[in-house]
């Protein structure tokens, strides 16, 4: 599968405090944490470097204060980082002038934040007309696209309604609509449904997948839940007092943890829910068996074809056998 | 810790010894040691500030010169830009429009009707959907008809319809250049400390000086008092906004304007109403200060009045200030609070301007109707009531007949009480008082606030004023006590009972209303001038914000802290007093601290019955056009409130702090 990134982020710092800047080029641009802290700096990133791939969900997950808000923010340079690169498309984000920075903004990002900041003194439908709305789009032209936004994330009847009428959940679907209001390629959101009833935080994750399942972006999507971040995520990145620890797949994260950090994370998951026969097969291909599991089948669906017959063997989906599985392997998961 | 508490406590008590000592015994101290400079500051060492500045000013406006224009130009310009509105407003309201100059002139078109002027009024209220209200500005504007102030009051009207909108907009603008950046609201805060402590009177000669006798001079004062609260309005709404609201704006691609009227404006708007409303009534406070440069209306009414000690016609006119200021009040306050949630549905142009239409074709129907019935034109005279006779009567009937009970109140509080603080403050040797000020400010807020406590009370011994500013803090003190002694039971009555919370905030907000002068008028006619009266006068004046401030603090107290104390057996009475009261403190403090800037402005307007302080000084630099020797005194005052403001609020986010509240 070719992968092209959609960003990057090169290197990037930032670092809040007086002429930051100076700072890192005098101390080699690595200064230990300790130095920048003694020199009464604070480090909100450190040394980030990622890229983020087309059409993918990468979720980025840290505790607060770990700097995930901060790079998101300066991926769509809200906030300017200290040292580094950002390319959006090949283009360098700090090199743009404000205008082409409007023009992108306009045109190719969308954000969704956590307390949803909509406008108090706009209705539903003039909050997610005003992207459109600040490009100059005449009124009825933008209406109509905000309409098939209403559509979209289910606020029908709702449009005159102004934010202080409507419940959280709808309200955060009125920030979903905004940001897309001009069909962006990339996609930002900052901790959607933080602010929200876990009941209700369920219901939109679905619909967010559902979206996302139409409209194929490229998300960044914040988050401090661990089981958000794996429910939603293609790939995740674990950040920890400004550092990025770990990127991977939510399955690389529960079996190759790269830290005790990571590890603390994972420990409490379900993980026969979580992880998929392929993490745990053996790879010798054992003379087929009468029973077949997928390698992609989740760990707990198999659970009990596997104990009750003692080894099953692993196909793919063109069913080709590609490994096995034992009782002794599965009990030992489990009870791990 | 505990160390660095008892030594505080020693030096605290100790302090306090001295300073009673001296006070006792400077006297004999200083003759002892044959230096009188200690009690007395010599005049030769004084710096002549308000001679220099004189000069300065002189200079500005008979030289200054920007190359292509002189200094005088541009206050011409500025006076030119500002009299075109306020003549249409006047015309509109009070004069119509003529035609010839002086007796000669011909009205060609006559001002707005009374009957119109209800009219307006009334459509402006009907947009609150506020029952009680319509009633209350509706009857307000029949009042002024009624009472015979219609004349005054339209003039007076006309000036408030100018100075607020550019108060309003100059006060949005500077809000915004601020916000913008942070060097412009370096510069502009301590400005704007001045411009809200320095009194007005101070500022009047300058400006009467470069714009000359007239409504507009009026009209700037006014602009120059009004504007502000609404900067800090302003500049406090755009902080306050939520940032993921502005990051929103950025990222829906808004450029910097359009962030600025698309987003950050209309939300803050609530806010900026609130400061709209402080505008208005600070430019009703101006009315009758302002008719000292020019205004014409009812404040000049009520000057010219006390002048000729007209009791009943002061009484009457200033009564008619009241009633414009509480009209204008309650309409600007449902404005800022109208709900603005409610359903959209598309209005045609007709249900959306329907009241201004009607109210336009009621104008004219009404203007037609003028020229056949003079009704609709004038109130009748013989409808009209005259209620100064009765005003007059009342007084002399007061006077008569409790005479030697307001005289024997008067001397006791005189003697018992005034008189000791006078003599505090009188006696203590300037160096001392500026040494325990210091470190004061240094316990409160260390280096800078021990710098600014040093470097501004030094000033006021230089400029030879300190027996002034001593009598002011003499006079301010003294009123602040009573005020406080008054208004803290007061607030935390208002605080547990919901009754008397009501009650008292309907009281309060009407004390709030009245323009600072109007407190004079009954008071001198009571107790007569002297420094009595001027205490009367400024606790009442005073009196608000520590009713309102207690109140909010008993208030406001966290609820699970209260259960915690109920669930741990407190009666109602251990409730007060050790929970409430000490977690309402800061609060309180805040409430005193208001007290005494309120108490240092209306200082300065009590000059007029003369007391012998800082305000008096200012009033002599008014009444002798001298410019220097007002601004001078005025900075003084200004200093006084700055240092009393400063450290108040160090202590009290001391204690803030202390408690982790916020």
């Amino acid at each position: 599968m070719h992968k092209s990134p959609k960003l990057v982020c090169k290197n990037v710092w930032k670092l809040y405090g007086d002429k930051p800047k100076e700072f890192l080029q005098s101390h080699n641009y690595n200064p230990d944490k300790r130095i920048i802290e003694e020199n009464g700096y604070i480090q909100a990133i450190r040394n980030a470097t990622l890229e983020v791939y087309e059409n993918e969900i990468l979720v980025i997950m840290g505790l607060s204060g770990s700097g995930k808000s901060t790079l998101v923010r300066c991926m769509s340079r809200l906030v300017d980082p200290t040292v580094g690169e950002i390319f959006f498309e090949n283009i360098d984000m700090g090199k743009l002038t404000k205008n082409e920075l409007i023009e992108i903004r306009r045109h190719k990002m969308g954000m969704v934040f956590q307390h949803f900041a909509l406008f108090p003194h706009r209705t539903v439908i003039e909050n997610i007309a005003f992207p459109l709305e600040v490009q100059g789009i005449n009124r009825t032209e933008r209406e109509k696209s905000a309409m098939e936004i209403i559509d979209l994330v289910g606020l029908q009847g709702r449009e005159n309604y102004f934010p202080k009428e409507l419940s959280g959940g709808q309200q955060q679907r009125v920030g979903i609509g905004r940001s897309l209001a001009v069909k962006p390629e990339l996609w930002f959101l900052d901790e959607p449904f933080s602010a929200l009833d876990p009941l209700i935080r369920k219901e939109m994750q679905n619909e967010f997948l559902k979206i996302q399942n139409s409209l194929k972006k490229t998300i960044i999507f914040i988050t401090h839940d661990f089981d958000e971040a794996i429910k939603l995520a293609d790939r995740i990145i674990i950040m920890n007092e400004g550092r990025i620890v770990q990127i991977g797949s939510p399955e690389d994260l529960i079996m190759k943890p790269a830290d005790d950090y990571v590890k603390e994370f994972t420990e409490d998951l379900p993980r026969e829910r979580l992880l998929s026969v392929k993490s745990i097969m053996n790879n010798q291909k054992q003379p087929s068996n009468s029973l077949t599991v997928y390698e992609d089948e989740k760990i707990f669906s198999i659970l009990e074809k596997v104990l009750s017959e003692g080894s099953v063997s692993v196909i793919d989906r063109s069913n080709n056998i590609v490994g096995s599985l034992n009782r002794e392997t599965v009990s030992r998961f489990i009870n791990n | 810790m505990r160390k660095t508490k008892i030594s505080n406590k020693i030096i605290f008590i100790s302090l306090t010894f001295l300073t009673l000592l001296l006070y006792w015994y400077g006297k004999e101290i200083a003759n002892y040691f044959d230096s009188k400079w200690l009690v007395k500051y010599p005049k030769h060492y004084s710096f002549p500030f308000a001679i220099y500045t004189t000069t300065f000013v002189k200079w500005l406006i008979n030289e200054a010169n920007f190359l292509l224009f002189t200094f005088n130009d541009l206050t011409r310009f500025f006076a030119w830009i500002i009299e075109q509105p306020y003549k249409i407003v006047l015309a509109i309201f009070s004069k119509g429009i003529l035609r010839g100059q002086g007796q000669d002139a011909i009205q060609i078109i006559e001002p707005l009707s009374w009957i119109s002027v209800v009219g307006i009024f009334f459509t402006l209220a009907l947009y609150t959907k506020d029952k009680f209200l319509i009633i209350l500005v509706v009857l307000s504007i029949v009042y002024l008809a009624v009472f015979d102030q219609w004349q005054s009051s339209m003039i007076t009207l006309s000036s408030i319809i100018i100075a607020v909108p550019i108060g309003v907009i100059l006060g949005i603008l500077f809000g915004i250049l601020s916000y913008k950046s942070k060097i412009l609201e370096k510069i502009i805060t301590p400005i704007l400390d001045l411009m809200q402590t320095v009194p007005v009177f101070a500022y009047l000669v300058p400006i009467l000086v470069m714009f000359g006798f007239g409504p507009v001079s009026a009209l700037i004062a006014t602009i120059i008092y009004a504007m502000p609260p609404m900067v800090r309005t302003t500049l406090l709404a755009l902080n306050n906004i939520d940032p993921q609201l502005k990051e929103s704006g950025l990222m829906s691609g808004c450029t910097e304007r359009q962030l600025m009227w698309k987003v950050l404006i209309p939300v803050s708007k609530p806010t900026l109403l609130i400061g709209v409303n402080q505008v208005i009534m600070l430019s009703l406070n101006m009315v009758i200060i302002a008719s000292m440069i020019g205004a014409g209306g009812l404040g000049y009414d009520v000057l010219a009045s006390l002048r000729r000690l007209d009791i009943g016609g002061g009484i009457e006119s200033g009564i008619a200030i009241v009633v414009i200021a509480i009209a204008l009040d309650r309409l600007s306050q449902s404005f800022a609070n109208l709900p603005t949630l409610s359903k959209k549905t598309q209005l045609t142009f007709y249900n959306k301007y329907k009241k201004i239409i009607f109210l336009l074709s009621y104008i004219i129907s009404i203007y037609i109707l003028g020229y056949f019935f003079t009704f609709f034109k004038f109130f009748p005279k013989e409808l009209m009531i005259n209620t100064s006779l009765f005003w007059e009567e009342l007084v002399k009937y007061i006077n008569i007949n409790y005479f030697d009970n307001l005289e024997s109140f008067k001397i006791t509080l005189l003697t018992f009480f005034m008189l000791p603080i006078k003599k505090f403050f009188l006696g203590i040797p300037w160096p001392w008082f500026i040494f325990v000020l210091t470190i004061i400010g240094w316990y409160f807020g260390k280096f800078k606030l021990a710098l600014l406590c040093l470097v501004m009370s030094i000033f006021i011994v230089t400029t030879g004023l300190w027996e002034k500013a001593m009598i002011t803090l003499y006079l301010c003190g003294s009123s602040v006590i009573i005020a406080s002694i008054i208004g803290i039971p007061l607030g935390v009555w208002a605080g547990l009972n919901d009754r008397a919370n009501k009650i008292l905030t309907a009281f309060i907000d009407t004390l709030q209303t009245l323009p600072s002068f109007v407190y004079l008028i009954p008071v001198v006619m009571l107790f007569r001038v002297g420094d009595f009266t001027a205490m009367i006068a400024v606790i009442l004046y005073a009196l608000a914000p520590a009713v309102r401030y207690t109140a909010h603090g008993v208030r406001n107290i966290n609820s699970q802290i209260i259960e915690a104390a109920l669930i741990s057996g407190c009666s109602q009475r251990q409730l007060l007093f050790k929970i409430k009261l000490p977690l309402a403190l800061p609060e309180i403090l805040l409430g005193i601290n208001q007290t005494i800037m309120l108490a240092l402005s209306m200082l300065v307007i009590t000059a007029l019955v003369g007391t012998r302080d800082l305000g008096q000084e200012v009033y002599i630099g008014l009444t002798k056009a001298d410019i220097g020797r007002g601004l001078v005194a005025g900075l003084c005052v200004a200093f006084i409130s700055i240092i009393a403001d400063r450290i108040i609020k160090a202590g009290s986010n001391k204690l803030k702090n202390k408690y982790g509240i916020k």
